[in-house]
Formats: structure tokens, C-alpha cells, sequence
């Protein structure tokens, strides 16, 4: 305690030195620094943006991380990286890979197309919006803090007990793992909660559902997904931070405690999970084939309603990542049943895309490029997985690298290619510039050879009887070769993923030459009917919606605009505020107080939460006006 | 299921390949060509899905190469291209197909899934026998209750014999697997779980964990023997009767060293040592294994790695080192642990 008081003291010491003390000018100092305008913002482009900014961060570490794996696997019996420190780095590449890089990287996208998408100002909480991000960067970088502090968690992102409990991970690894991601947890839930308020309730008069583009539907049924997945996930975390801070035994198999239980609430969780961060990647495609075809996208209505199945049935399915538990041929049976039902609307989906290319005028663009990679890529993971959903089967592949194989296919096949696609295609619109396209070709080749370098090799690896999370193999199981393919493949990606940094910088040197316009692709959707990047308020007056691809249909009936639905007035908006930042910091804190069992800091940092949980309720905020003048001011300057 | 047995060869080829590239003599833990019953049956499965799995991938790529290639815009071309909803009869057949496929699929599957969980009848008889798997970070316990024997690291086993395996924890999750036999089952505390394994040809098969039980996961591994069962039955009699006691006077003062030093964790069944512990591998017949702590060839350098610095082998065991005990100390253990045949 008396150290923490040390500190904070010494830190405010530093503040005031680094801001020249304490004056009435220090406040307005302060608000007007550009930096202030991103820390307290409501607006879900800026949001956008930092999300993105904040998965683009932590993917740095769950690179360098795996690309440290790799190195260590080139050699058989290498003394690189073994042991504890081996399950750190394969626990925390996990766990930052889905947690902190695909599900922000795929809200930045949310935040950046959704609202546009279906013609609203913003979405339906903003204040919600921001404390999502806060707290998910929050959880971030508490967990990561344990690199630094402590031991970085070591049990796999699955983090199953008895090894996640105190008796086999004594240091503080796995309490940064309960704590962090407990705080990144309610930042998600959050985030689908407000999507799901937004998507039902803000669509543009005319915007029925079954006119909503195909990136807003996936992204209503993953934001469902959160919601009812989410909790579980909770609720199993909380058993363990009790186990493991407070002395509970909710685990202790003396005291009659069941391990399998958190298997259970984790897979429950964790199988609608991989569905929360491939549907989004499935409505990008989409949107993007379509729009490169310059087609209507081949059976929407199959592709919605596959959408809903394939969110239904993801709850269905848990345990066919435990057939090897135990259950009994009953159970395994019919779970694998459900398994693989989920391939007939999976393969809805697939022949539909290709048949909107079907009859089609193809632009080979990057992000077209990043669609069309994705559909042979996600179909050989999708076969792998029928292939897993037998059980006598995945006996032999259960836990072996031709799981890892697998599920790489589909989550970089799926999600990462998505949101690379995404992110070309939507740059345009979020910063007015275009990426540049030769890069990108460059960029999108070397990974996209770098990763089926890395993987498939994998599956063979698996085959040839090499579990997964192994630190080391022996020369006699004849699979050094295809491990040190694989590492090539691994180095050739990170190459992949230093030209898309490279791109960004390039393209952000020449943004004058590469400037987009309203509409650079020659869109369908909303949001290429506004200008590159929106005014703050997006739309001057919401539009009236008159089909699907309904700015392609504007277009075909010859309009340079879309209707408007409403007269010119003046425009109701959110006040900026810094609450969600310093609530988040209050989290921050109270984990970080938990995780070294100083509980005075835990229950100060919730003091700060319940605080600015009060201001927040009883403070008015009403907002402010957007005047008519103003408004016309914008439109004529963009 | 023959219809399955191309993929198989074709994969086999693979194995093959590999095994040419790294030069290496005989892995035996390889799921594409599996030594026993139960194996080949799930092989059987894993090629029947394969089968219907390249149908499929070879039907989607045609089309996908096809659409890329003959659809694209060729510059200058402005046209619009007709602006297609669907069709009911594509959309109909790209279910239906798939559900058929997946039918052909499943009927095997659940089959195969009861006909494989058929558990160990409860009266011993002479075509099968019980072994009770234990895992510990981060050794095999094995224990055959029909015999009274209780060993390590390897599970010596009667080829064409079903072996009834009983998988069970002490401490974490683990997972008990011998690829080149059979698939695998979790080894959980506080549960027992039953797989059968079975191997038609004499030989040494690799085992592994395969659930992450911590720092040393990967080195988790074990050694399936399996004998004729003639030889089989000579093992047992000789671990019912193994010869523990010292013979030599060196081994005689080793035995005391053991006795201050290991015991309390150590057993050595056979002989007169004032405590059996259970912490850690039963030591009897030692001298006869092919690994110690089923990963270094069991030669005098390696048990000299060992004994000094087990931590170095396999980070985060619990067996403490022992490079403190004098020169004569460490050489007369050696050759009692030696002399345990
Ligand atoms: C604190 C308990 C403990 C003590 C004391 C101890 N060991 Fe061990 N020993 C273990 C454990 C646990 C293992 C299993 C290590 C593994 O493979 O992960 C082991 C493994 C071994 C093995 C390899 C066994 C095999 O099946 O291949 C040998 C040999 C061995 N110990 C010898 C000794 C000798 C000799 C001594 C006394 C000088 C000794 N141990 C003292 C715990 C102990
Ligand atoms: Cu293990």
C-alpha cells in the first residue's frame, strides 16, 4: 500500500512537471491537444479507427510471438525456447490472436461499415461504443503486462484446470489471463449488445431487413453470438479467479470438483466464438465479391437465412471439441451429427459466391483478391473440419498439428483474409485515400503463399503423430523437414504482413494521388454514397432506401444522390467524453491490483468504475446541435 | 469400405516421401498406416471422408477456377452484367447434394462410434488383457491388476490381444495416444476413462501425451512393445519376479544410496526396502528399458544426464538432481540401477 502511495504521488509529481503544473490553462491546454479528441470520442468512424489501431498492436505481439514458435521448431530437440516459456508464448499467441487482434480488428470493421451501411448517424450507444474499445485495450494490455511482470499465462488460451489452477501455474500468468480477459469480456458484450440496438433499431426509412447488406446481417448475427456467448465464458473465468485469488475449490477433484466443467463453459463459449469472428469475414466477402463482379449477390435470401443457421447451429456443437473427454458414443454421436450439419449452410454460401462471380465482370482489387484467396483457402478448411467431426476419426487427429492446421485454414483463411479484404476495401471510405494496389497485390501474394506454406504442411505433421503446443520433436519421427517448411511459411507471412505496414505508409506519403472520392469502387451499398471519409453526422439527411443495393440501384435509375427521406434540420449529437477512458483505467487498475492479491488497489480501481459509473448517470449530458448552416457548409466543402 | 483405399495409398505415398526426405528408420507412430484393428477401422473412416472430401473440393475448384478465369473484365468493358437473384433449382441441388454426402458420411460414423466404445467384459480371459494407464507430470504409470505388475514409461503388450486401456489422471489433464496404433483418450483427474488398443505386428510404437499438461508436455512420451504373446507372458513372469537384489558389492553400497536418496519417491518391487514410494516411476527391471524417463536411450551417459540434472531433460520435473552426491556414490547407484533386470 505505502509503495502504491509512493507512486502515485510521484507520478502526479511527473504530470504536472511534463504539463507545467496545474493552472486554468491546463484544462483548456489539454481539450484542444489533437490526442484528447481521440481518448474521449463517441464517434464510431474514430472508434473505427482505433479499434484497428489497437488490433494492429497486439497482432505486432501474437506475430512475434508465433514467428518465435516457429524458430524454436526448426530443429528437432532445439533449446531455443522450451518449457514454460514455450507454453507462455504458444497461450499468449492464442489468446491475443482471437481475442485482441481478430474481434477488434473485425469491430473496427463493425464500427467503420455498419452504421454507414444501413444509413444511420451513429449507432444506437455511443457512450457504450467507446467504453468497448477502452476496455477491451484495457484487457489487452493487462494481459500482456504479464510479459513484463510476473509470467505471461501458460495453459493455452483454452486455459484448462487443473494446470490453470495455483497448485500447477503458481505465478501470476493465469490471473492476468482471468482478469484480462474478464475486462476485455464486458468491453465485447458490450460491443454486440450496441450493434444489435443499432442494426434493429437505426436503419434508414426503406431499410427493411431483407435489404440490409450482407456485412450488416452477419455482423447482427455475430453480435447475437456475443451476446448469449459471451456469458458463459464469464461465468467460467469467475470460478477460476475465485479458485485461484480467494482459496474457492470449484475445480479441487479431492473436494469432488469436476474439471470437465470448465471444458464445457469454455467450449460452450468457444465454438459460437469461432463463428463470432468468421461471420463478419463471411459478410465482408460478400459485399466485396459482389461489388467486384458488379453483380447482385446470387441468392441473398439462402445467404441470410444460412447466416441465421450457421449462428444457431454454432450453439449446438460445443462438444465436438471434447469427443476425446469421455462422453460416451451417444453424445459424441450426436454432436458430430450436428457438426455436420453446419456444412450445408456453409456450403450455401460457397456456391453462392462463386456464382455471383458467375456471369459477372471481375476487378482483380486487392480486397477482390483477399475474397477470392478466401474461397478455396476456407473451403479445404472446411473439409478438414467434417473430417474432425467424426469421432473415431478425431481420436487420432484430436490435439495434433492437424487441428492446428485446421483451424488456421479457417481463421486466417476466413477472419484474417476477411479482414484484410475489408480493410482495402473500406480504407477509401475511412480515410479518403486509396491503398496502393501494387503493394497490395505484393502484400497479398507473399502471405497468401506464406500461409498455405505454413499450413498445409501441418496436417501432415499432425498425421505423422505430432500433438499440438509441443515445444520440441525428435529426429526419429521424420517430420523435421515439414516442420522447417513450415517456419519458411511462417517468416514468408510476417514478410506478407510488413508490406501491408509497408503499404500503409507508402499509400499514407502519397495520399494526393491516391485520393478516393465518394465512390471508388463503383459501389452498391450505402455507404459509397457519401463522401470519403463522412461528416461527423454521416448523413445531412437519412436516405430513403429503395432496394437492396440501393446506391446501385440510384445509380442505375441515373441519380447522383440518394433521396432524401427527411427535410434539411438541424442535427442532434453526442457529446465527447472522457468517462469510458477513465472507467476503463479504474478496471485497469482494480486487475492489476488483483493480479498481485493487493486487494486495497482492487477495490480502489472499483471505486473509480462506481464513480464515474455515478457522473455518468447523474451528470446531464444532453448532447449538442448540428445547425442547418453548418451542415450545408460541410456538404458544399467536401 | 474399399472404396477408400486409394487416398489411403496416395497418403501413404506422402508418408513415404517424408520418410525418404529425412532418411530416418522406423517412427511406427504414423496415423496413415496404423499396426492394429482398432486403427485401420478409424483409418478406414478417415479415408472414406477424405474420399467424399476431394469430390467435393475438386467440384468447387473446377467451378472457382472456371469463374476466374472466364469471367473476368477486360479493360475498357463498361457493360453491366445481367443482375441475377438465384435460382430455386441451383439452390435446391447445392442442399441436397450436400446433404446426401453427409448422410453417406454420418452411417459410418455412428457406427463406428458405438462398435468402438464396447467396453472390457468384466471376467478376465486369455483374449484380452487390463492395463490401467495413469498420467503424472511427466511420466506413464502402467498397471496390469491381472498380473500385480506396476511399471513405467513402457507398456509392454501381447500382439492380436485387444488391450483394454484404463486412462485416468493423478494430477492435470493429460491425453493418452500411440498414433501408430490407435486414437486417443484424456487421461483426467478423478475420472476413468476406457480405450481399447490393439497391435497386429511385433514392434515399438511411440506414445505421446497429447493434452498440454505443462513445461514439459513434449516430453511426455512413452513406448508401446508389443510382443507375441509368448514373449509377452515371459515379461510378465520376469516382472513378477524380478531380480532387485544387489549382486555385486558395488551394487550393494549403490542399493544404500538408493535406499537414503530415492526410495521415498522410487520403488523397487523385489526387494527389502523399508518404503515403496509412488511419487515418481517404479524403478523395477530398469536396467531392461529401452529410455530413460521414456525420451533418452537408456545408456550410461544419459543416466548420468539424468541422475545430475533431470531439470535440464525435462523442465519442470519433479525429480530433484543429485549431481551433489560424491563420484563413488553416483557410480555405485548407476550400476544398481543397472544391475535391475
Ligand atoms: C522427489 C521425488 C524423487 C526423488 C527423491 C527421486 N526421483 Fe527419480 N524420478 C522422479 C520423478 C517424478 C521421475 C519421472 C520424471 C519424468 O519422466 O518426468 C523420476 C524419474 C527417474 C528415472 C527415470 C525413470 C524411468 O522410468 O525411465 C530414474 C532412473 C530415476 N528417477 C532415478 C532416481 C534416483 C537414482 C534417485 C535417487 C538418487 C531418484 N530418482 C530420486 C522423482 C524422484
Ligand atoms: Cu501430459
Amino acid at each position: 500500500m505505502a509503495t502504491l502511495v509512493v507512486l502515485l504521488v510521484f507520478a502526479l509529481f511527473i504530470v504536472a512537471i511534463l504539463t507545467g503544473g496545474y493552472n486554468k490553462q491546463m484544462i483548456s491546454r489539454f481539450r484542444s491537444h489533437w490526442l484528447w479528441e481521440w481518448l474521449t470520442t463517441v464517434d464510431h468512424k474514430k472508434i473505427g479507427i482505433l479499434y484497428a489501431i489497437g488490433g494492429g498492436f497486439f497482432f505486432i505481439f501474437g506475430g512475434i510471438e508465433a514467428l518465435l514458435m516457429r524458430i524454436q521448431l526448426f530443429f528437432p530437440d532445439n533449446q531455443f525456447i522450451v518449457g514454460r516459456d514455450f507454453n507462455e508464448l504458444l497461450s499468449m499467441h492464442g489468446t491475443t490472436m482471437i481475442f485482441f487482434v481478430a474481434m477488434p480488428l473485425l469491430f473496427a470493421l463493425m464500427n467503420v461499415a455498419v452504421p454507414l451501411q444501413i444509413g444511420a448517424r451513429d449507432v444506437a450507444f455511443p457512450f457504450l461504443n467507446a467504453l468497448g474499445f477502452w476496455l477491451f485495450l484495457a484487457g489487452g494490455l493487462l494481459m500482456n503486462l504479464g510479459w513484463l511482470f510476473g509470467g505471461a499465462p501458460d495453459s493455452g488460451w483454452t486455459n484448462y484446470v487443473p494446470i490453470a489452477l495455483n497448485q500447477y501455474s503458481p505465478g501470476s500468468g493465469i490471473d492476468y489471463y482471468v482478469l484480462g480477459l474478464q475486462i476485455a469480456g464486458f468491453g465485447t458484450t458490450m460491443g454486440g449488445l450496441n450493434f444489435l440496438a443499432t442494426i434493429i433499431n437505426m436503419r434508414a426509412p426503406g431499410m427493411g431487413f431483407l435489404r440490409m447488406p450482407l456485412f450488416t446481417w452477419t455482423s447482427f448475427v455475430a453480435s447475437a453470438l456475443i451476446l448469449f456467448g459471451f456469458p458463459p465464458l464469464t461465468a467460467g473465468l469467475f470460478l477460476v479467479m475465485f479458485d485461484r485469488l480467494f482459496g474457492a475449490q470449484f475445480f479441487e477433484v479431492a473436494l469432488g470438483g469436476n474439471p470437465v466443467i470448465w471444458q464445457h463453459l469454455f467450449w460452450i463459449f468457444g465454438h459460437p466464438e469461432v463463428y463470432i469472428v468468421v461471420l463478419p469475414a463471411f459478410g465482408v466477402m460478400s459485399d466485396v465479391i459482389s461489388n467486384f463482379a458488379r453483380k447482385r449477390l446470387f441468392g441473398y435470401t439462402s445467404m441470410v437465412f444460412a447466416t441465421l443457421l450457421i449462428g444457431f447451429l454454432g450453439f449446438m456443437v460445443w462438444a465436438h471439441h471434447m469427443f476425446t473427454v469421455g462422453m460416451g458414443p451417444m453424445v459424441n454421436s450426436i454432436f458430430a451429427i450436428a457438426t455436420m450439419a453446419i456444412a450445408v449452410p456453409t456450403g450455401i454460401k460457397v456456391f453462392n459466391w462463386m456464382f455471383t462471380m458467375w456471369g459477372g465482370k471481375i476487378t482483380y482489387s486487392t480486397a477482390m483478391l483477399y475474397a477470392v484467396g478466401f474461397i478455396p483457402t476456407f473451403v479445404l478448411g472446411g473439409v478438414t473440419g467434417i473430417m474432425l467431426a467424426l469421432p473415431p476419426a478425431d481420436f487420432q487427429y484430436h490435439d495434433s498439428y492437424f487441428v492446428v492446421a485446421h483451424f488456421h485454414y479457417v481463421l486466417i483463411g476466413g477472419t484474417v483474409f476477411g479482414i484484410l479484404s475489408g480493410l482495402y476495401y473500406w480504407w477509401p471510405k475511412m480515410f479518403g485515400y486509396k491503398l496502393n494496389e501494387t503493394l497490395g497485390k505484393w502484400n497479398f501474394w507473399v502471405f497468401f503463399i506464406g500461409f498455405h506454406l505454413t499450413f498445409l504442411i501441418q496436417h501432415f505433421i499432425g498425421l505423422f503423430g505430432m500433438p499440438r503446443r509441443y515445444f520440441t520433436y525428435q529426429e526419429e519421427d521424420g517430420i523435421t523437414l515439414f516442420n522447417q517448411i513450415s517456419t519458411v511459411g511462417a517468416v514468408m507471412m510476417g514478410v506478407g504482413a510488413l508490406l501491408f505496414v509497408a503499404n500503409i505508409v507508402v499509400s499514407y506519403r502519397n495520399r494526393t494521388s491516391l485520393v478516393a472520392g465518394n465512390d471508388p469502387w463503383d459501389g452498391r451499398t450505402l455507404e459509397w454514397a457519401i463522401s470519403s471519409p463522412p461528416p461527423v453526422f454521416n448523413f445531412a439527411q437519412l436516405p430513403q432506401v429503395r432496394s437492396l443495393d440501393c446506391w446501385w440501384h440510384e445509380k442505375m435509375e441515373g441519380n447522383k444522390e440518394m433521396e432524401p427521406a427527411e427535410p434539411l434540420d438541424h442535427i442532434h449529437m453526442p457529446n465527447d467524453t472522457p468517462l469510458p477512458i477513465i472507467m476503463s483505467l479504474g478496471f485497469f487498475i482494480s486487475g492489476l491490483g488483483l493480479v498481485f492479491r493487493a486487494f486495497e488497489v482492487g477495490v480502489l480501481g472499483l471505486v473509480v468504475v462506481v464513480v464515474t459509473m455515478f457522473v455518468r448517470s447523474f451528470k446531464p449530458d444532453h448532447g449538442y446541435h448540428i445547425e442547418v448552416e453548418e451542415i450545408k457548409a460541410t456538404k458544399k466543402g467536401a | 469400405m474399399s472404396r477408400g483405399k486409394p487416398i489411403g495409398r496416395l497418403f501413404l505415398f506422402f508418408a513415404m516421401f517424408a520418410l525418404l526426405l529425412t532418411g530416418c528408420e522406423k517412427p511406427l507412430s504414423n496415423v496413415l498406416d496404423p499396426q492394429g484393428k482398432i486403427g485401420k477401422e478409424q483409418l478406414e473412416l478417415i479415408n472414406l471422408s477424405v474420399y467424399i472430401m476431394i469430390f467435393v473440393c475438386v467440384i468447387v475448384f473446377a467451378i472457382f477456377f472456371y469463374v476466374l478465369l472466364r469471367f473476368r473484365r477486360k479493360p475498357g468493358d463498361n457493360a453491366i452484367p445481367k443482375q441475377v437473384e438465384g435460382s430455386l433449382m441451383l439452390e435446391t441441388l447445392w442442399i441436397v447434394i450436400p446433404i446426401i454426402l453427409l448422410v453417406i458420411l454420418a452411417i459410418p460414423t455412428v457406427m463406428t462410434t458405438f462398435s468402438q466404445a464396447k467396453e472390457a467384459p468384466k471376467t478376465a480371459s486369455e483374449d484380452f488383457i487390463r492395463v490401467k494407464a495413469t498420467g503424472h507430470q511427466f511420466w506413464w504409470e502402467f498397471e496390469y491388476p491381472d498380473y500385480k505388475i506396476r511399471t513405467s514409461q513402457e507398456l509392454h503388450i501381447p500382439v492380436g490381444k485387444k488391450v483394454y486401456v484404463e486412462v485416468t489422471s493423478d494430477d492435470v489433464v493429460h491425453a493418452f495416444w500411440v498414433p501408430g496404433l490407435a486414437g486417443k483418450v484424456d487421461a483426467s483427474p478423478g475420472r476413468i476413462n476406457r480405450i481399447p488398443i490393439d497391435a497386429d505386428k511385433p514392434g515399438i510404437y511411440k506414445g505421446r501425451c497429447a493434452e498440454l499438461c505443462g513445461a514439459s508436455h513434449a516430453l511426455m512420451n512413452f513406448q508401446v512393445v508389443a510382443e507375441k504373446p509368448s514373449e509377452f507372458e515371459k515379461w510378465a513372469k520376469k516382472r513378477q519376479k524380478p531380480k532387485s537384489e544387489p549382486q555385486t558389492v558395488e551394487a550393494k553400497d549403490g542399493k544404500k544410496v538408493f535406499a537414503q536418496n530415492c526410495m521415498s519417491c522410487h520403488a523397487i518391487d523385489g526387494t527389502k526396502l523399508k518404503m515403496k514410494g509412488d511419487k515418481a516411476p517404479n524403478l523395477t527391471g530398469f536396467a531392461k528399458r529401452n529410455k530413460i524417463g521414456g525420451l533418452l536411450d537408456n545408456n550410461e551417459k544419459n543416466l548420468d544426464r539424468w541422475l545430475k540434472n533431470p531439470e535440464k531433460v525435462k523442465p519442470g520435473t519433479y525429480m530433484p538432481g543429485f549431481s551433489h552426491l560424491n563420484k563413488k556414490d553416483l557410480s555405485s547407484l548407476k550400476t544398481y540401477l543397472k544391475s535391475l533386470k
